[in-house]
């Protein structure tokens, strides 16, 4: 358990530079969530802190001490990898504690430690298994368990839930935000899906070109977006973007627009089609300009039908505006 | 039901699948099942005829090979004949020489192993200057067999004082662009996760080539190992030329000089009863290694 700072970390290869500039103090136990479109760079800072790229200029700290030149197992982290690298001519039990058996641990302590993990992740009956006998939800569980029993100072999370089907990974999300907070461990969690990042970060960096666009709570973040991008790629269905006359280019999320009588709206556009999701209904539009907007209203409310010519309005204090 | 239960109770996927797959696939049944069979017996009869021809001049005298018609049973010399080839053959006793060559194909084989696994470790796991130049070289010598470059070799050996010596017949043969290659192959399509993983657990590159690259190219190893044990017990050129005092004399190039040469009269029993013995350490590889093999082969699968 520790603290985790990044003093202006970038990195280039060759000329071209990846990270522009990431700082960033996560405080002890704290679970901070990177996320951002596919190449924005967030693997590639989660990797640097694991030691596995080097750093090409800033500063990365644990627990208060520079770690830019120390190795890997150095660093007192341990890493949940997207495919869960399992070595696959070893059980469970042995995949658990082949980093304990190098660095060196008792037998008797090695066995105490992986059981309590295995417990706690209630994989103690496939102990014996090797990782193809088990389903991905169960090879999950050990490569959770083989960082949890090296008792590190930060976890580090590459994508872990990407290779699940979707209900497994809710479920999955939820418990190992649970477990996390449990052990009371730091945590870096690197994933592309804004509701992962959204429901399980204490604060997110969100991440765009290598740059970090916005770091804060995930309800912050979402409320108050520091950049057109961060609007844009938190929330689902996202920010709508939009022309408001002479106001100029504005964002209002879909949930606080309204669909109203044409007359006198401060916008109009045609009905395209509509999606009821059951307990909220998706209202594609799109505006005289050809701006695609899409509006999240309540199941109850009128449907308009496809075709029309309907009007929207929004709360002014809900328009988002950036330079 | 927690989150957990339910996902502790999802089950996982057991190999109990597979022959249900299979049973699609081999049920032809009826005069093209017995077609394919008739066909293959008459094509095993075809190969195996000369093996049994061998074996019966190996258990006959020597009058009784010479006389025509040639007997297609086997006599009752079996035990003399092949006694008589282990203890004194003809130039030199066949148990020394199956115990030279038993050792060169070993040497070869498990050498070649060694080398290859290294090198291919080092091509694809470490970033050094020149490592792409040392890839395309090792390749080259590929164009390059033992036949090819004899003369300069046999040079060398006879200047390290390895005539005649088991490590003159080993050494020269024991570098293999061909494994090398297999190996590297092998390599890069094990996840460079893996070898993270094993960097994060603490593991040093040799600790990682030991633990898990080793353990993982084990079929891979097996197949080479029946390729390589054969290659090493036929090679014939290089034991004839490194070898001139008959007790470092290898079962093929012995088989050879037991060939009669003008006059001589060819014990033809005895060396019928060699080939026979040389015959079975490699067939005792194949059919050993084979098990192993297949295991591993369907262990491996993912």
């Amino acid at each position: 358990m520790a603290t985790l700072s990044l003093r202006d970390v970038r990195k280039s290869y060759g000329r071209t530079e990846v990270i522009h500039g990431v700082s960033i103090d996560v405080s002890d136990g704290e679970f901070i969530v990177i996320v951002g479109p596919s190449g924005c760079g967030k693997s590639t800072l989660l990797r640097m802190v694991a030691g596995l790229e080097t750093v090409t200029a800033g500063e990365i700290a644990i627990a208060g001490a520079r770690v830019n030149d120390k190795e890997p197992m150095d660093r007192d982290i341990a890493m949940v990898f997207q495919n869960y690298a399992l070595y696959p001519h070893m059980t469970v039990y042995d995949n658990m504690a082949y980093g304990l058996k190098i660095a060196g641990t008792p037998r008797a302590e090695i066995a105490e430690r992986v059981n309590q993990a295995a417990e706690l992740l209630q994989i103690g009956d496939y102990l014996k298994r090797k990782p193809r006998d088990l389903s991905g939800g169960q090879r999950q569980r050990v490569a959770m368990g083989r960082a949890i029993v090296r008792k590190p100072a930060v976890f580090l999370f590459d994508e872990p839930l990407s290779n699940l089907d979707a209900k497994l990974r809710v479920q999955m999300r939820l418990e190992l935000r649970q477990l996390q907070r449990e052990l009371g461990v730091t945590a870096l969690y690197v994933t592309h899906d804004q509701v992962e990042a959204m429901t399980m970060a204490d604060r997110m960096i969100v991440m765009n070109a290598g740059n970090a666009d916005q770091i804060g709570a995930p309800l912050e973040v979402y409320e108050r977006p520091a950049t057109e991008f961060v609007a844009g790629f938190i929330g689902s269905p996202p920010t709508n973007f939009f022309v408001a006359g002479d106001r100029g280019r504005i964002g209002v999320r879909p949930e606080h627009l309204r669909v109203v009588d044409p007359a006198g709206a401060p916008l109009r556009g045609r009905v395209l089609n509509a999606e009821p999701l059951g307990a909220e209904t998706l209202v594609h539009l799109r505006l005289d300009d050809g701006a695609l907007v899409t509006v999240r209203q309540e199941a109850a409310r009128l449907l308009p039908p496809e075709g029309d010519e309907v009007g929207l309005t929004w709360e002014g204090g809900r328009e988002m505006r950036f330079g | 039901m927690t989150a957990r239960d339910a996902l502790a109770a999802e089950t996982p996927p057991v190999a109990h699948r597979a022959p249900s797959s299979r049973d699609g696939m081999v049920t032809r049944r009826g005069r093209g099942l017995w077609l394919t069979h008739l066909g293959l017996i008459l094509g095993v009869l075809f190969i195996f005829f000369p093996i049994w021809l061998a074996f019966v001049a190996s258990t006959v005298t020597q009058a009784e090979i010479a006389r025509p018609p040639m007997p297609l049973l086997p006599g009752d010399r079996l035990l003399e004949n092949y006694g008589r080839a282990l203890r004194s053959g003809v130039n030199a006793p066949v148990a020394l020489m199956l115990g030279n060559s038993l050792v060169m194909a070993l040497g070869i084989a498990l050498g070649k192993i060694a080398i290859s696994l290294l090198s291919a470790f080092a091509i694809v796991y470490f970033r050094f200057p020149g490592r792409r130049l040392f890839f395309w070289l090792i390749f080259l010598t590929l164009m390059l067999p033992v036949e090819v470059r004899i003369v300069p070799t046999y040079e060398v050996a006879a200047g390290f004082g390895m005539l005649n010596s088991y490590s003159g017949l080993i050494f020269p043969l024991i570098a293999s662009a061909t494994a090398t290659f297999l190996f590297r192959q092998f390599f890069m399509t094990v996840p460079d996760e893996l070898a993270e993983a094993a960097r994060v657990d603490g593991a040093r590159p040799m600790r990682f080539f030991f633990d898990i690259l080793l353990p993982m190219s084990r079929t891979n190893i097996a197949a080479l190992f029946v390729i390589l044990f054969i290659y090493g017990w036929n090679q014939y050129l290089w034991p004839l030329l490194i070898t001139t005092d008959p007790s470092m004399n290898t079962i093929v190039m012995g088989i050879k000089q037991m060939f009669p040469s003008g006059d001589d009269l060819a014990d033809w029993p005895v060396i019928m009863a060699t080939s026979i013995l040389a015959m079975i350490p490699p067939v005792i590889v194949v059919i050993g290694m084979q098990r192993l093999f297949i295991r591993g082969l369907v262990e491996s699968e993912k």
